[in-house]
């Protein structure tokens, strides 16, 4: 059984228990521990089953790269699915479940799959459920989702109890890992002057150096990074964070840090996580390497798990996996674990060595009274829930003769794999060591940054030496290259000196025995996480999978969280195999960011709740929402679509403001829409360039409605161009196009015309404004008194400065609604005040506001087009019968030249109309118009589509203007609008001005 | 004129950092040849500094000048003179090239201030707030996570910040979870 052992765990506390459960059942554990090695001192081997098979399935590794142990955490708002055991820092009260079963654990329907393994191959799916079409649908998907995917998601009507946050961090140098490498590298780039950020993933510094044993400069090695962390924090340029992982590095020394900050301690203050995002001249990669599982018929029975991780759970957490342990290797490292329990009083039965001789940790073992069998093999591992056997055979062969011992657990090794993958993210290369069976960086091929120079450096194991003194010097001299590479000068001092047992090689071994036959390889894991056995590997190269990247994605080695990073170096050397090709002709699939998960939140950052985006909001903001606004979101704008009163719907709300605005008076806050000044000797040149319409020639005092294309001749913008004094104009744009406008003009000033002069400046906010409308307009802006509002002194089209009640005002006398309107411009600031002096002398009046939907209505029912509606980006003003706007005058504009285009000449182009439905309901928004005849694709040939549809209470029936094929020649024709509800709307086509033809309503 | 009101009207909050909204603050944009002695004139004028140089602020108070891009100022004056101000501008540049503006309604003015203060900012700001990095006197035009903003250092321990009005909202509410308690991140 697995159980804690009396003695050892360097990073427990014994006095302090902490208390969880696991699928229900109280456990204890000690501050210190994960879930992982709690667990198993509880004697909970199984943690989950597998991905397909629904395999029992326990801890495989102590770290990152755990692909088996993965559980739903907390519960609630605070659930969260495939959180690692391994890197999960129990708490009191920590709430965990185990996944992929159903109905349990123990018990689970799904691993009928097993059984059924044979006839579930690589590319099964693929296969199988192309055909019949409809039965993926309804029939394959609804189960395979059922039995296949790992943890659930929260529950939809949960909420992340927790807040995130990003951080900008600016560094010199930045050093990733802080295991005895990160270290040594942090503190020699720091000697040199450069300022250091080292990021360390768990919880503790120093890796697993400690675990291993060795000595640096004579002392034991925690001793040594004890010391280096102490002088580290006394540097002033020098910042250490742990429980941060380095989760991706990107172009341009930009690399994501994922700081965890309240995961052990949940619910205190503060955000949960952090998302560093670090700008570093130069990175040290200091990642480490994880050591490779070997491929044996039964490797993924709960009990069998890397040589390294049995030995962190002896020495970290003081729990031993099993009490009767045999060790397979194909190094001498996994030595070190059955010292390392045999020392801890553990039964280890036997060293099972592929290679034929091994180095003097082999004799220390042998002196401790452990058995060790040379050129030997495991062929078996036998148990469900648990090891039971160990069927032990030759490596040579094919697996017979076998030798049946009874184990409860298995240690395996097979070498070590530098942790690649951030050196990799951002086109690092690699190159293939032969001698260790492993890939490292190239050095010579390093992510280049901006200069054309590599801005990463990889130093320690990650960097591919494995030995201790050979991972210090590497990292001294990465640390000092580093700091070097910023503008620093590295001081001369020499790398700590680190000691450890010599090791004989290495011998790669990819598949335990080396001929096993088809019986073991369907049962010899490479990939835990995805199911995916040799025989898989093997399948997908005899189906003609040649490449490493559609191996992947066929037989799903190395997906999803795992990211190959125990099954990587094993499946390609089985394809490479299985493909009589070497290793690094093969190659290897792309490292990807980030480098484990990520957690949804820290990635959104603040960005939740109230500030989950920007709302911009006029100074009358708070009066709308008081009083029923119904709001429409215009760009980040937020605008009242109507005002609805209390036993109201909005449909109501709608036609009441229409009608009223009409017949008495109506209130619009217009403070969105864009205000941009235009100065300068040029100016008016600069407009005349903007605008289809002459605007030079505008006199002082006097406004003009202008269109604005691109220089394809498209509709962007329109609005109201007023004109100041000589050399200033003032141009309204959409409430959308503010910015985009303002960029617009920018732009052409800075990269065509910079010669001219003309400044232009964004005043959109400074004011508040407000369309006052009706036939009572000037009446209330009478009763409030100031200006003179008359239609001798401030005629139709024309503006005047001057005040209004108290209030210093622009009035524009401009309209939007075809009724008598003005629309005032005050301070922002007075804004609100202005708003309520109207209402509250417009009440004699019938004042009301009215919202978008209400203008959009009004504006209709007088033909006027609204940018976005009627056009859509590839509409000209030809188009919409706005010829009249077009200078003939100007030699140019912007979209003149476009306009001569054959096809924007063409007169088949759909033009704009009005449209009445015959029965007077409303049409269909967008609907499209159809003509005789289907199209290459068997479609109805399309003639048209409505481009804007209301119900007028004015007119009491449904209007809408249309683009229509030849429509303005098609006058009383009856057009067929097939609508998404199966009928077919009829209309006719109309003129679009369906109210006040002559304009007398604005004119008074 | 009626009171004008400030956008949040001095809302505040306190957590790491305190949050308050300053209020109104003359604001005028100036555009034109920075290098132009009228010009510099004129800005001396309204506010007793010189022309500042590129990301400079010099402002005492809720008087002086910050330099927001090659061709643009940004003058700070009192909110009651910002009229009295414009007009004198206007006049002296009258025969140059340039546009004064009055911005003063189009913006919020909030301050940041405490020890953690660089932290609040440095986490909405895509800016190096080290005290090497970002002193007083120094102005950045960046982003407020997903608004336009700007800011310098009043002190060494006090930013003022300035974003369009119709974020300011947004804004507040983004400083206030930026400095929630227990949130500091302990680098600067």
């Amino acid at each position: 059984m697995s159980t804690r052992l009396a003695k050892q765990g360097r990073l427990i506390d014994r006095s302090k228990k902490v208390t969880f459960t696991f699928n229900g059942t109280s456990m204890q554990g000690y501050e210190g521990d994960t879930l992982a090695s709690a667990l198993l001192a509880n004697d909970q081997m199984m943690m989950g089953r597998s991905f397909k098979y629904h395999r029992p399935r326990g801890v495989v590794a102590s770290g990152a790269e755990e692909p088996n142990a993965l559980v739903g955490l907390g519960q609630g708002n605070r659930f969260e699915p495939n959180q690692r055991a391994t890197t999960t820092e129990v708490f009191n009260g920590l709430t965990a479940t185990s996944q992929n079963h159903w109905p349990n654990l123990e018990f689970d329907i799904g691993a009928v799959n097993t059984a059924l393994a044979r006839f579930l191959p690589a590319g099964f799916y693929y296969k199988t459920f192309i055909h019949p079409k409809p039965f993926w649908k309804h029939v394959y998907e609804p189960i395979i989702r059922r039995s296949a995917g790992l943890g659930k998601a929260p529950d939809k009507d949960n909420r992340d109890a927790d807040t995130y946050e990003h951080f900008y961090a600016f560094t010199d140098v930045l050093v990733v890992g802080g295991g005895v490498a990160g270290l040594q590298a942090a503190k020699a780039a720091a000697q040199s002057g450069a300022k250091v950020l080292l990021i360390e993933q768990t919880a503790h510094w120093g890796g697993r150096a400690p675990v291993d044993g060795g000595t640096v400069n004579g002392e034991p090695v925690d001793k040594f990074v004890e010391q280096l962390v102490s002088e580290l924090e006394t540097m002033g340029n020098v910042t250490m964070r742990s429980r941060c992982m380095g989760a991706g590095i990107y172009d341009h020394g930009y690399v994501l840090g994922y700081e965890r900050l309240s995961d052990h301690t949940p619910g205190v203050q503060g955000p949960r996580h952090r998302l560093w995002r670090i700008r570093a001249k130069q990175v040290v990669t200091a990642t480490g390497a994880i050591e490779r599982s070997l491929s044996f018929a039964g490797n993924d029975v709960p009990g069998v798990m890397l040589a390294s991780a049995m030995r962190d759970y002896v020495v970290n957490w003081g729990v031993t996996p099993g009490d009767r342990v045999i060790v397979a290797t194909n190094n001498d490292d996994a030595y070190r674990t059955a010292i390392t329990l045999k020392q801890a009083g553990v039964d280890v039965l036997r060293i099972v060595d592929a290679r034929a001789t091994a180095g003097p940790l082999a004799e220390e073992a042998r002196q401790l009274g452990i058995r060790v069998d040379p050129g030997k093999a495991i062929a078996k591992v036998k148990g469900g829930k648990r090891v039971k056997k160990v069927a032990i055979c030759n490596q040579e062969g094919v697996g017979g003769a076998r030798e049946e011992v009874e184990a409860d657990a298995v240690a395996m090794s097979g070498g070590w794999s530098p942790v690649v993958h951030l050196w990799s993210h951002c086109g690092g290369k690699l190159i293939w060591d032969e001698a260790h069976a492993h890939f490292r960086p190239d050095p010579d091929r390093p992510p280049l940054g901006a200069d054309g120079k590599g801005f990463v450096l990889a130093a320690g194991s990650s960097n591919g030496p494995l030995a201790l003194a050979d991972v210090l010097k590497d990292a001294d001299a990465a640390g000092k290259a580093a700091g070097k590479a910023v503008g620093h000068t590295p001081k001369r001092t020499k790398a700590p000196v680190g000691e450890t047992t010599a090791e004989a090689p290495m011998e790669a071994v990819w598949l335990m025995p080396a001929n096993a036959d088809i019986q073991l390889r369907m049962k010899s894991w490479l990939d835990f996480q995805n199911d995916v056995k040799v025989s898989d590997v093997q399948l997908a190269a005899r189906e003609g999978y040649e490449s490493v990247e559609h191996t992947k994605r066929y037989t799903t080695l190395g997906m999803a969280t795992d990211q190959g990073k125990l099954s990587n170096i094993n499946g390609l050397a089985i394809l490479a195999d299985a493909l009589e090709s070497e290793i690094p002709k093969v190659g290897t699939t792309t490292f990807r960011p980030p480098y484990t998960p990520i957690s949804m939140g820290a990635i959104g950052g603040e960005a939740r709740g109230d500030v989950f985006q920007p709302i911009r909001r006029t100074p009358m903001h708070n009066w709308h929402d008081k009083n029923g606004a119904d709001w429409e979101p215009v760009g980040h704008w937020r605008r009242t679509y109507a005002y609805v009163r209390p036993g109201e719907s909005v449909h109501d709300a709608v036609n009441r403001e229409v009608k009223n605005t009409r017949e008495n008076l109506g209130l619009l806050d217009a403070s969105t829409l864009g205000k941009l000044i235009v100065k300068g000797p040029d100016a008016g040149k600069f407009l005349d360039m903007m605008y289809t319409n002459m605007m030079s020639t505008l006199k002082v005092g006097k406004c003009r409605y202008g269109l604005m294309c691109s220089e394809n001749g498209f509709l962007i913008d329109d609005g109201v161009v007023a004109r100041i004094d000589e050399d200033t104009w003032l141009c309204h744009t959409t409430t959308g196009g503010a910015e985009r406008i303002h960029g617009h003009m920018e732009e052409w000033l800075q990269t065509e015309w910079w010669d001219w002069k003309v400044y232009v400046a964004n005043v959109t906010e400074q004011y508040a404004q407000v369309a006052v409308v009706g036939p009572n307009a000037r009446k209330v802006l009478e009763k409030l008194g100031g200006m003179d509002v008359s239609k001798e002194v401030l005629p139709f089209m024309e503006w005047r400065d001057g005040k209004i009640g108290a209030f210093d005002c622009r009035a524009y006398r401009i309209s939007f609604s075809g009724e008598l309107s003005y629309e005032i411009a005050v301070p922002a600031s007075q804004g609100q005040a202005f708003w309520d002096a109207l209402i509250e002398a417009g009440k004699e009046f019938g004042v009301m506001p009215y919202g978008t939907e209400c203008l959009h209505i009004l504006r209709a029912e007088k033909g006027f087009i609204m940018i976005g509606d009627e056009t859509d980006g590839t509409v000209i003003p030809q188009d919409l019968g706005l010829h009249w706007a077009l200078s003939k005058k100007k030699d140019d504009y912007l979209g003149k030249r476009a306009h001569s285009r054959s096809h924007m000449a063409d007169p088949e182009r759909w033009k704009l109309v009005g449209l009445e439905t015959v029965d007077g309901s409303v049409l269909p928004d967008g609907a499209y118009a159809v003509g005789e005849g289907v199209n290459a694709n068997g479609q109805r040939n399309m003639i048209g589509r409505v481009t804007s549809t209301y119900y007028s209470a004015n007119l009491g029936k449904g209007i809408a203007m249309g683009l229509i094929k030849h429509g303005p020649d098609r006058m009383g024709e009856i057009v067929e609008f097939p609508g998404t509800d199966d009928k077919i709307y009829k209309a006719k086509i109309v003129d679009p001005i369906f109210f006040d033809k002559d304009g007398e309503k604005q004119n008074v | 004129m009626s009171e004008p009101i400030s956008a949040l009207n001095h809302a505040s909050f306190s957590g790491i950092a305190m949050v308050e909204e300053c209020g109104l603050q003359g604001m005028i944009t100036l555009r034109g040849d920075l290098s132009d002695k009228v010009l510099a004139k004129a800005v001396k004028d309204a506010t007793g500094q010189k022309v500042p140089a590129q990301r400079e602020v010099l402002v005492k108070g809720d008087t002086g000048v910050a330099w927001m891009s090659t061709d643009e100022l940004l003058v700070l004056v009192p909110y009651a003179e910002v009229e009295a101000k414009l007009a004198d501008m206007a006049g002296a540049l009258s025969g140059t090239h340039a546009l004064a503006v009055n911005v003063s309604d189009a913006r919020a003015v909030f301050s940041v201030s405490g020890p953690s203060a660089r932290e609040v900012l440095g986490k909405v700001a895509p800016v190096e707030l080290s005290a090497e990095a970002f002193q007083p006197g120094q102005i950045r035009r960046s982003r407020l996570a997903q608004v336009a903003g700007a800011f310098w250092m009043d002190d060494a321990e006090t930013f003022r910040v300035v974003c369009f009005r119709s974020a300011a909202d947004y804004v507040f509410n983004l400083l206030k979870v930026a400095a929630q308690p227990g949130s500091e991140v302990g680098v600067y």
